[in-house]
């Protein structure tokens, strides 16, 4: 069953807390949300003796922070935030700290589980993921980009392995970066690497890195394509597992390539976040066609329609027929369903949401200054003070909306039959 | 003796050391690799259409610096780096391209004033930045600006500003600006704010005081902002100066990608010049994008928006006597010296500008990524401004105003080096000493 399958999906309408009312309570509201289910809402709070904590369904959590920020729920509806007492960092959970703290804490993210949680961290100067509170064992002078592995269990980044000396470009350029997993790097230094992904069995790790000067590749487990390109972006692993697949540049134009092989025989102007079907049977990419035309590109054929500003990245429609973008033309957003863009068009527009199994699309969008549902192009519901992003039920016949109304959070579980009317 | 004022001797240990190891041949393949596949046609028809006339040499500051030294007119600065590169199709000795380096990095600024003198509108500058594309492929770059390019490589900004460092400094600023003005914060990672608000390095690394100063105006004036707390708040570029493209467009990726990401409506830019040329016209046409793709707004627009409307009103205007530098990349390249002067003029009561001014105001000589090319480089460049030194001094000012990060410190470096007993200030320094703060915000 999806993780929503046993959330309350009875239409109907809650109001859960009082927007309005925690204003006037505090001091400052600075931030607020509600979990995903909707069922709890979230606020940060300022009280009078300026000290911070989080209010759940008007109710405070036991401790207050000299700072406490970057509120997030998980999946499964744990409410985490960054949180510092005497100059000492920790993640707050649930209002329970953890026990460890550290001299700077930041980046936390939920496991795919939703049950685990990891962060980066600093502690004497020195750098690592701690999971749950646990920092790696080997600590290095920086840290950047990392990821988790689908289980929760492992985490890897990319770390400084060499130290920095002023302005040292000699030294730069033999190379002083590498990736660590569990604090263990790889023998392999580049002069730089962005970015890693674990592949969903969480054995393998593909990260962008740089050889030479101009001299761009991608490194999986520690070795590095055959090819280099003169740049390459973000590479994914295809969801069965095996190839990973990512942008290169060749001749000065965009391309895809596997495995270091080029894949397209299409060269764009530009290609970036490619995303494979969920039976991984087809690929997708946003591109530019031409210099300053926008679109997506599924399996090396772009669509006829191309945009001005922007193309987000595509997401195949429940059905798995459809390919549904947002997409930015003469300032105004929109979206687009297999190259083809809505009448209607938003000051901005939110990642398009689609129905499990069925084919339409739902957008949150704003206009206005207010927020608005939107379904295959079309309002349905009023407007709103504020909206999350909804979701659909896993039946896909109702959506959940978890808006603010008239000063008040409100929980709702509306048929989707209605709301088309 | 020679009749112009005289560089001292400079080692740049990035230069030598890329010397050293360069050979003939590659430099002749590096060559051939950018004309015939990175160049438009454009520079062709640039050199076929330059008449050697020389009108563009009275428009150079470092020309008229160094007492008319043919060396330094525009034409010249061309003839001896790219002129010689298409004739000999890349087969020159590695000593030629230390010249050639030194030429390109250190003695233009890529101010694009020579353009406009120009009968035929010829830009030097997209010249010279061809040049300096291909000492970076060979690996010829001076040591500060090449560090300054792995910085932006490595942390997506130009001062190896790390993560933590930026959140904790965002937050100390937020804690000094609530005790000024009550809810002065600065919101992290607001998704669907109206504005997120970028800034560049020496911001968060030596002049925090900025971000505190735009936390007071957006407070005052109301405005919905965010700012990111991952890479992608820095929207300075070096990466463009120092000719690595694919750095440069990594970097701009990263911070439209950023304000894409947050959801807004358009991205405000602190008081710089050159990010504002790199973000919204280098950066994206790498990157294939016509222009930036979220709206961006320069802080002298933003601040000019905000006090026309009444959004910030002045109580009391800045009495020293003010001039104003206009940023070559803000004013020359966009167009906003009406904008300045109209702010300026609601701030500051004694405002006296410099000659000559708007987009004919010579270069602070920092730009381009001159300032960044360090120590080693910084007599040759005061010698390269003493023009701007005599503008200044004309103007009796106490105060040179300048909205660019590059202008403040290089005027600065101007004023002491020719001993001038000014200072400069960015907008917003006077700006929060001046505006209005209703009663009920003070803290
Ligand atoms: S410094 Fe400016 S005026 Fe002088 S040659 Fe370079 S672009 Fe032209
Ligand atoms: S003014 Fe134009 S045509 Fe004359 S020398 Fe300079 S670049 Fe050439």
């Amino acid at each position: 069953m999806s993780r929503n399958g046993n959330w309350d999906w009875t239409p109907g309408r809650k109001p859960l807390a009082d927007v309005a009312g925690l204003r006037q309570q505090y001091r400052e509201l600075l931030e607020m949300l509600p979990s995903p289910d909707g069922e709890r809402f979230a606020a940060l709070v300022v009280g009078e003796d300026g000290r911070m904590t989080a209010v759940v369904n008007g109710e405070s959590w036991p401790e207050t922070y000299e700072r406490l920020w970057y509120l997030r729920f998980s999946a499964q509806g744990k409410l985490a935030g960054l949180a510092m007492n005497d100059y000492a960092w920790t993640v707050a959970v649930d209002g329970r700290t953890w026990d460890e703290t550290f001299e700077f804490v930041w980046d936390p993210r939920f496991t795919a589980d939703g049950l685990g949680i990891a962060a980066l961290i600093k502690q004497d100067n020195r750098y690592a993921v701690a999971l749950n509170g646990q920092p790696w064992p080997q600590l290095y002078d920086m840290v950047r980009d990392y990821c988790v592995s689908g289980d929760g269990e492992r985490a890897a980044a990319t770390v400084q392995v060499e130290p920095r000396k002023e302005a040292d470009v000699e030294g730069f350029f033999a190379g002083t970066w590498s990736l660590a997993e569990q604090g263990e790097r790889w023998d392999e230094k580049f002069i730089n690497i962005w970015e890693p992904i674990y592949d969903a069995t969480g054995r393998h790790i593909a990260a962008q890195v740089r050889t030479d000067i101009a001299d761009y590749t991608i490194a999986v487990d520690g070795k590095v394509w055959d090819r280099l390109f003169g740049c390459v972006w973000r590479p994914c692993f295809r969801p069965d597992g095996g190839a990973v697949i990512a942008p290169v540049r060749t001749d000065g134009n965009w391309t895809l390539a596997a495995d270091g092989e080029v894949i397209w025989p299409g060269r764009y102007a530009q290609l970036w976040q490619q995303r494979f079907s969920a039976d991984g049977q087809r690929l997708a990419a946003v591109v530019a066609t031409d210099f300053g035309r926008w679109t997506v590109a599924v399996d090396d054929r772009p669509w006829r329609r191309t945009f001005g500003e922007m193309v987000t990245a595509p997401t195949f429609v429940g059905d798995g027929k459809h390919i549904a973008a947002a997409v930015k033309d003469h300032d105004r957003w929109s979206i687009a369903v297999d190259g083809e863009a809505w009448d209607n068009d938003f000051d901005m527009v939110w990642e398009p949401v689609t129905q499990p199994g069925g084919s339409h699309v739902a957008v949150k969008a704003e206009r206005g200054g207010r927020y608005l549902l939107v379904i295959d192009g079309r309002q349905v519901g009023p407007d709103y003070e504020m909206l999350w992003p909804h979701c659909f039920a896993p039946d896909g016949q109702s959506v959940l909306l978890r808006t603010v109304q008239d000063g008040k959070y409100v929980r709702e579980v509306v048929p989707l039959a209605q709301l088309l009317g | 003796m020679s009749l112009y004022p005289v560089n001292k001797p400079v080692t740049d240990v990035a230069i030598d050391t890329g010397i050293a190891r360069l050979t003939t041949e590659q430099i002749e393949r590096t060559v051939q690799r950018v004309l015939t596949k990175e160049c438009s046609a454009r520079l062709q028809v640039f050199l076929d259409t330059c008449v050697h006339c020389g009108l563009c040499a009275e428009a150079c500051h470092s020309y008229l610096s160094r007492d008319k030294d043919p060396r330094y007119a525009p034409v010249a600065k061309v003839k001896d780096t790219l002129w010689e590169l298409v004739e000999r199709k890349g087969r020159v000795e590695p000593e030629s391209i230390r010249r050639m380096a030194e030429i390109a990095f250190v003695e233009c600024g890529v101010c694009r004033r020579c353009s406009m003198y120009c009968p035929f509108g010829i830009d030097i500058a997209y010249l010279i930045m061809t040049v300096r594309r291909i000492c970076n492929l060979l690996g010829v770059v001076p040591q500060y600006l090449q560090d300054t390019t792995n910085s932006h490589a490595v942390t997506l900004n130009q001062m190896w500003v790390h993560e933590d460092e930026w959140i904790d400094t965002v937050q100390w600023q937020e804690d000094e600006a609530i005790t000024e003005v009550t809810a002065a914060r600065i919101p992290l990672e607001k998704e669907g704010a109206d504005v997120m608000y970028s800034v560049i390095a020496p911001e968060p690394k030596i002049l925090a005081q900025l971000i505190n100063n735009m936390a007071l105006i957006m407070r005052v004036a109301g405005i919905d902002w965010t700012m990111p707390a991952t890479d992608g708040w820095d929207n300075s570029n070096m990466a463009m100066y120092s000719g690595d493209f694919e750095v440069m467009g990594r970097v701009e990726k990263l911070h439209w990608e950023t304000a894409q990401r947050l959801k807004v409506k358009r991205v405000v830019m602190g008081e710089c010049g050159h990010a504002f040329r790199g973000a919204v016209y280098d950066g994206p046409r790498w990157l294939a994008w016509r222009q930036a793709p979220v709206t961006m707004v320069h802080a002298i627009d933003f601040y000019y928006e905000l006090i026309k409307s009444g959004r910030i009103k002045i109580k009391q205007k800045y009495e020293p006597p003010v001039t104003l530098q206009d940023p070559c990349n803000t004013v020359r390249g966009m167009g906003l010296g009406k904008k300045v002067r109209y702010v300026v003029g609601a701030m500051c009561e004694n405002f006296a500008d410099m000659q000559p001014n708007y987009e004919h105001n010579y270069c602070c000589n920092a730009g381009g990524g001159l300032i960044n090319c360090g120590p080693p480089w910084k007599h040759s460049r005061m010698l390269s401004n003493r023009v701007k030194a005599e503008q200044l001094a004309a103007t009796g000012a106490e105060i040179c105003i300048t909205p660019c990060h590059n202008c403040h410190s290089g005027i600065e470096d101007v004023i002491g080096f020719y001993d001038l007993g000014m200072h400069t200030k960015f907008i917003s320094e006077i700006l929060v000493e001046c505006m209005e703060i209703p009663e009920a915000m003070k803290a």
